[in-house]
């Protein structure tokens, strides 16, 4: 069979999805920018789906001993809920940012693989379809986004769910790390001339370094999916303690995956922070080298920690002391970080636009969701509040005060670039501060509930002191926090059709995504100049006093004192 | 470095995370419950030490195509390729007798932890080979039909890193399997 439509190459930078031709053009697209934009539509819609799930959860758990959900429901929207916002929602939105900006970071007009980005796209789409097909096939998977076995083997789960679940995440994980060669190999081969590697953007940096991250973790979850898989289907022993299997090994290996996962999911927007502080701070990043070094020592660490999250389990002292002492080794080099913005801020002339705000909002709420992480690593704390609302609380302020946030900064900075619209100042503060007051108002009494003993992924508790009106509270908060999402939305839709014509570089930023034209046209940069430092716009707007001339005055110097 | 062979090893180093956790669990589930004594008679080492060898021949095999196709001589080099194929086929043909073999005898993976385990490893072992050869079996088509000019160089040499790659596996599921079965 030949397929023989003609499809004309796209005139317009954004084809209209609303005619046959432009939907076939979105449909079939090699190009970079528009793959980004859908990964980046894909995240919002699945977050829609997610925060659904989350406010039936808030509204079971407004008061004491309610019957708005029932257990067996209430079990399927947690595990989807958190499914979804690792894998459907923070994931595509970290590669879409990547996959539309990177490219252009680095002064080229494509990605190294068109056709595989692509590829990475679909199935990953395709992943995230079927998690939600299983509605259709007699339940949602029921048994928390990990899968504890046995929980999740056939005698326990006899549902479709958990199948669902396995190869919905595994050809996500195909795509992901897809997506991961693809920006491993551009940024190594697909550089504009002249650009070296340290002079490389801090948001390219992190995207190389997380693609490392993705290359290791992901075949490790692919292979202990395969398992539970092959235990469900072809009725294997790999996780059947009856039959000699090892519940405890499934637990090493997602863990194993799955504390780097935490850190795939951070460092992009780490990276994202890193462009949006310099350029609202009107200075040079401060410690460059640092941040990008201590990102390769978060990648190194990240796979010696993954038994923290499985102190109750009981592998004892020695075990845990070395997993305990690494745990708390992994917060220095994301403890250098935060130094590393907060020195870049530190005598700058300060804007505080919404893409600014966000960033500062992910400096304050990565840290709080930090500091809770250091308390986890010490096993007695952690025996004390595993499976309490506090883990809930801490997940929640590293993935979204971390995460989300980080893409809320970016969503800001480069919207004019993918639009060639400005999203609306006045709705994005409004946005802004109902996001970071719901957010904190939402979990920050997560730690209270946790230290109160409420356990997590419970459909109701009974009536003690202090926990209806937590929890009431909470789930005020959370509408409040929905009411930011909502116009959040409004504002891309406001902004569409009237928003400020943002011109090629509307923050004066010195990156090279903001030479071309804004959205950029299909072929990227007719011409790119050759990169002589980190601020290549900077050294285009001020020939008198380039970046380049300084640094060799400082090697110079270097060699002098020598 | 052209971009096709770094887009190949940085996918070959990802694969290996993958037999990783496979070996890791394999040791692991192996040697609990007492399992292996009573399941490694299963094995027949001289057997699968013969396809070994075809296996591992055909990395020589595919050396010898690469060094052909760099001096042009596109002859030796479809010789040496077809050999490659022939020899991963009957690295398959034993693996699958093998498997007939084990199941006439009733060792399924479905019989203890130690069948679960090595039916894995194994499988998935086989299934690479079987994409490299079916992607050997493109190159070799697309040869035979001049679609191959020298630019396309680097299609074959980074198929010939993944066939190394999953000979190189193979060595370590071979000693892991089999070899330690006779410790």
């Amino acid at each position: 069979m030949k397929l023989n439509i003609h499809i004309p190459e796209p005139t317009k930078p954004i084809p209209d999805i609303r005619t046959g031709e432009g939907l076939l053009q979105w449909l079939s697209t090699v190009d970079h920018k528009l793959i980004g934009i859908m990964y980046l539509c894909t995240a919002l819609f699945f977050f829609v789906l997610g925060f659904g799930e989350a406010l039936m959860m808030r509204i079971q758990l407004m008061r004491p001993l309610n019957n708005f959900l029932s257990p067996e429901a209430y079990n399927q929207i947690f595990t989807t809920h958190g499914t979804n916002m690792i894998f459907l929602v923070l994931t595509p939105m970290l590669l879409g940012f990547a996959t539309y900006s990177l490219p252009l970071m680095i002064g080229a007009n494509e990605m190294a693989f068109p056709r595989l980005n692509a590829f990475s796209y679909w199935i990953f789409l395709l992943g995230g379809l079927i998690l939600y097909a299983s509605f259709f096939a007699g339940g949602m998977p029921n048994v928390g986004w990990f899968s504890y076995a046995p929980l999740s083997e056939r005698f326990f789960s006899s549902t479709k769910g958990v199948d669902y679940w396995v190869i919905s995440l595994l050809l996500m994980g195909i795509g992901s790390v897809g997506a991961a060669l693809n920006f491993v190999v551009t940024t190594l081969t697909m550089r504009t001339k002249g650009i070296l590697m340290n002079q490389l953007p801090l948001f390219v940096w992190m995207v190389f370094i997380n693609s490392f991250l993705i290359l290791a973790a992901f075949p490790v979850l692919n292979a202990a999916l395969f398992m539970i898989l092959i235990d469900r289907q072809f009725d294997a022993h790999f996780f059947v303690s009856a039959t000699g299997g090892s519940p405890v090994m499934w637990q090493h290996l997602f863990w194993g995956f799955g504390h780097p996962e935490v850190y795939i999911l951070a460092l992009p927007a780490f990276g994202m922070v890193s462009e949006v502080i310099p350029v609202f701070s009107r200075k040079p990043i401060f410690g460059y080298e640092f941040i990008a070094a201590s990102s390769v020592a978060i990648m190194l660490l990240s796979f010696g920690v993954w038994a923290h999250h499985m102190f109750a389990v009981g592998l004892g002292t020695t075990f845990n002391a070395f997993f305990a002492a690494s745990s708390m080794l992994i917060a220095v080099p994301t403890g250098i970080k935060i130094f590393n913005w907060i020195a870049t801020m530190w005598g700058g002339s300060v804007q505080l636009k919404t893409a600014m705000l966000f960033a500062l909002a992910l400096v304050v709420n990565f840290t709080i969701g930090g500091l809770s992480g250091v308390g986890f690593s010490l096993v007695p704390v952690d025996w004390r509040l595993t499976d309490t609302y506090f883990v809930v609380a801490h997940i929640h302020y590293v993935l979204i005060g971390g995460s989300l946030t980080g893409g809320f900064a970016a969503a800001y900075y480069w919207f004019p670039k993918i639009t060639g619209r400005m999203l609306s100042e006045k709705i994005g503060k409004w946005h802004f501060w109902l996001y970071f007051i719901g957010f904190n108002c939402t979990f920050f009494v997560f730690h209270f509930l946790g230290l109160l003993g409420m356990p997590r992924r419970v459909y109701t508790y009974p009536d003690l002191p202090y926990l209806g009106t937590l929890n009431l509270f909470s789930t005020i908060s959370a509408c409040v926090f929905g009411i930011s999402f909502i116009l959040f939305f409004w504002n891309i839709f406001y902004s569409l059709r009237h928003g400020k014509i943002a011109g090629n570089n509307p923050w004066n930023a010195w990156t090279l995504e903001w030479l071309t034209s804004s959205p950029p046209q299909q072929k990227n940069f007719e011409k790119v100049p050759l990169v002589r430092s980190r601020r290549p716009l900077w050294d285009m707007l001020h020939p008198e006093d380039p970046d380049w001339k300084r640094e060799n005055k400082n090697k110079i110097k270097k060699k002098g004192n020598e | 470095m052209n971009k096709n062979r770094i887009l190949m090893f940085f996918f070959v180093g990802s694969e290996s995370f993958f037999f990783l956790a496979l070996i890791i669990s394999y040791i692991y589930f192996s040697h609990t419950g007492g399992v292996l004594s009573e399941s490694s008679h299963y094995l027949d080492i001289k057997r699968t030490g013969i396809f070994t060898i075809a296996l591992l021949s055909s990395s020589i095999t595919i050396f010898l195509a690469d060094v052909s196709l760099k001096r042009l001589n596109r002859k030796a080099h479809r010789i040496w390729l077809a050999a490659t194929i022939i020899l991963g086929l009957i690295f398959i043909l034993g693996q699958t007798t093998e498997y007939l073999k084990l199941y006439k005898l009733n060792f399924t993976i479905s019989k203890n932890v130690f069948g679960s385990a090595f039916f894995t490893l194994t499988g998935f072992h086989g299934l690479h080979v079987l994409i490299g050869l079916l992607v050997l079996l493109i190159v070799l088509i697309m040869i035979n039909n001049g679609k191959f000019k020298t630019i396309e160089h680097t299609a074959f040499s980074s198929a010939a890193i993944y066939w190394h790659f999953v000979d190189a596996v193979w060595i370590v599921v071979f000693s892991v399997v089999y070899l330690g079965a006779l410790i």
